[in-house]
């Protein structure tokens, strides 16, 4: 019977399935950071328990780490404590890699697992993160789990779990100038919500799919929960084979042929069904802004900041007005007239070197606008830190106006000192502009690379595909 | 985990849809590697006028007047009416701990977001999706009735109304005996060790690349 690629992933990895569909999955690999883990180490040495197996675990310490002055360490006392305890707890567990504060290949924990090859297609991947979900761009079954599943992946090396309902969103065609796969998955949040992925996995297919790097299909999945998704899917092809050759986990050698005859099957049979179908044309895709506090509040950047007095349903009119006042915009507001304080380029959906490539490419021998305040790039992982300057791509954004950061999820989340002030408005290549994410009372647009590089010359929004 | 079988409690209204675990408990107050202590943050950013750190006096800092758990018809409310798509964002359990540790066992919405959704039973809170008509009407009745509690009869699956309505539900038959029974799933998994060992000695021949 032909299958849907997550069906094949499911059923690779049912250990045991209960009478009313619930079942045990096994984990390949646990990624694990310090924020959400903690209490879950806490809680497996308390019950008396052990690791089940130390070696699917791959470690780093990324959401409360400084991005600057290294040499002074953590100096926040609460996040320092945090990180040191997972060093605590991996030095006692062990792990089959960790990469902790300051090592060269530490990093956004989404980053780290794809370039060193702990993330290998046909795995179950689970993270105590949301955006675990960016792993399904290696056709994983790869999705966010709470500090308790952290904990009962720890112990058993399983997760109880019901099979999800399927959906195919293909995106055919030729994206245009200056339209990045973060702009198809802003284009695919505004059209079906971000609760339209609930209780899916969504798979992406379709030429313009198929026609992204491994990046951009990071990019995309890592937006598959801002969408509802637990988890994205995109296939394997030859882009994924080429992409993990030779890196560091992946195997080698006679293993690595027979891991790619297994990985070849990973797709959709042609004639799979899915419960749920939703097409795009990829040449309707414009850059894409948000503009309210919900990612699905997004409009291509050559529109205007929509009405709500021309939104029928009271309840999506109260929740616009609200986004609006937060925003501090008026309806009506041509999104190219929308000003910015400050620029992020970073966090696991947009900060791998094809991200900083892109960005560096618009801003080079130009200079960051004097009405911004702060503009910085914030590399996902010490090796793409490194990557990037080997290839000059720091000294053209120094030159420009930006600041050139250590690798970490920074001013994503705001737990560590980089931050929006109350009222700041924020051109960012991150995947949430809920209120107070970037900072309380900070205004959060999320923008590809490419925008964010164009916005902070020109200290607005404009369409950089004219940049091209 | 606290058994949950019959839950009889105040009720508060929140009024948003796409209610985010960024609102629910803010990043700073993820710093913490305990698992209590989060209720005095429990939405912070709208609870309080000023900006909450981690380790500050709760008890001293402006209450927003405004905000609806602030409301002394709303005090002591152990179930949380709310709308569309809440626990929308990140994996943090904190966001039931939280909401947990302030008071709140259930929480009654039209749809809710999946990780906070799986996460809310992990911890004995339980999260009832009604239909919209029914949430519309209880925020209409919850919004005119001082003191408006409800029953909620998880052995039954229903919730209760005061005026006798019974609004059924669903839940997942094995999450349904967890809470009842307030067990906790890493050993019921455990019984099953042989089969997890035996899986995992098969996938190891088959594909050994998965276990470097
Ligand atoms: S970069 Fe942002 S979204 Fe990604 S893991 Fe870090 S905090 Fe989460």
């Amino acid at each position: 019977m032909s299958q849907t690629l997550y069906e094949k992933l499911w059923q690779d990895h049912v250990v045991h399935q209960q009478a009313d569909g619930t079942a045990l999955i096994y984990i390949d690999r646990h990624l694990v950071h310090e924020v959400t883990s903690p209490q879950a180490f806490e809680g497996l040495k308390l019950a008396g328990r052990k690791p089940w197996r130390v070696s699917s675990i791959v470690a780093t310490a990324d959401h409360n780490t400084p991005t600057d002055h290294w040499e002074r360490g953590i100096e926040d006392p609460v996040s320092r404590l945090q990180v040191e305890t997972l060093d605590a707890n991996i030095r006692e567990v062990g792990a089959l890699a960790y990469f902790p504060f300051r090592d060269p290949r530490q990093g956004i924990v989404h980053v780290v697992g794809p370039e060193s090859g702990a993330t290998l297609p046909g795995m179950t991947v689970v993270c105590g993160d949301s955006h675990t979900s960016t792993h399904g761009a290696f056709a994983c079954m790869a999705h966010g789990i709470g500090t308790s599943e952290v904990e009962h992946v720890l112990a058993t090396q399983c997760l109880l779990q019901k099979r999800s309902k399927t959906m195919l969103l293909q995106v055919d065609g030729v994206l245009g100038k200056g339209v990045t796969a973060k702009d198809v998955a802003l284009a695919i949040i505004g059209r079906i919500g971000t609760a339209g992925g609930t209780g899916y996995a969504i798979e992406f297919a379709g030429s313009a799919i198929r026609g992204l790097s491994m990046e951009g299909r990071m990019t995309l999945c890592n937006m598959a929960i801002e969408a509802g998704a637990r988890l994205g899917l995109v296939a394997v092809d030859e882009v994924t084979i080429d992409y993990l050759r030779g890196r560091p986990f992946a195997p080698q050698g006679e293993q690595w042929e027979r891991a790619v005859v297994a990985w070849r099957r990973l797709h959709s049979d042609p004639d799979a069904h899915f419960d749920c179908v939703v097409e795009l044309s990829a040449a309707d895709i414009r850059p894409q802004v948000t503009w309210g506090t919900s990612p699905e509040m997004v409009v291509p950047v050559d529109a205007c900041v929509p009405d709500p007095a021309s939104e029928p349903d009271p309840t999506r009119r109260e929740g616009m007005q609200r986004a609006l006042s937060y925003m501090g915009l008026r309806p009506n507001l041509p999104i190219r007239e929308i000003w910015l304080d400050k620029i992020f380029i970073g966090s696991c959906t947009n900060s791998r070197i094809e991200d900083l490539r892109a960005a560096a490419g618009i801003v080079r021998g130009r200079k960051v606008a004097g009405s911004i305040r702060q503009a910085l790039v914030v590399p996902g992982s010490g090796l793409v830190k490194q990557q990037a300057e080997s290839e000059g791509l720091d000294q053209v954004f120094i030159a420009a106006g930006f600041e050139w950061r250590e690798p970490g999820c920074s001013m994503c989340l705001a737990m560590n000192a980089d931050r929006l002030e109350p009222g700041e408005r924020c051109a960012a290549t991150s995947n949430r502009n809920f209120e107070g994410r970037q900072g309380a009372g900070g205004r959060t647009h999320l923008v590809s690379p490419e925008m964010a590089a164009a916005a902070a010359i020109a200290g607005h929004f404009c369409d950089v595909g004219e940049w091209l | 985990m606290d058994k949950f079988v019959r839950l009889e409690g105040l009720v508060a209204p929140l009024d948003r849809a796409n209610v985010d675990t960024d609102a629910i408990i803010p990043k700073q107050f993820l710093k913490s590697i305990k698992r209590s202590g989060f209720g005095p943050n429990l939405f912070d950013e709208w609870r309080y006028l000023d900006v909450g750190e981690p380790g500050q006096d709760n008890s001293r800092r402006p209450l927003n007047p405004d905000f609806v758990l602030n409301q002394p018809r709303y005090q002591g409310a152990q179930i949380l009416l709310a709308r569309k798509n809440f626990g929308c964002g990140s994996s943090r359990e904190h966001a039931p701990w939280a909401l947990l540790d302030f008071g709140f066992r259930a929480v009654l919405a039209e749809s809710f977001a999946d990780i906070f959704f799986n996460n809310c039973f992990k911890n004995g809170v339980l999260p009832i999706v009604l239909p919209a008509t029914e949430i519309d009407a209880l925020f209409a009745l919850v919004g005119a009735t001082p003191g408006y509690r409800l029953l909620i009869d998880l052995e039954r699956q229903q919730v209760i109304r005061p005026d006798g309505r019974a609004l059924p539900f669903a839940v997942d038959a094995f999450r349904k005996e967890c809470l009842l029974n307030g067990w906790d799933d890493i050993g019921l998994t455990l019984r099953h060790a042989e089969l997890i060992k035996a899986f995992e000695d098969r996938r190891r021949i088959e594909q050994p690349w998965l276990f470097a």
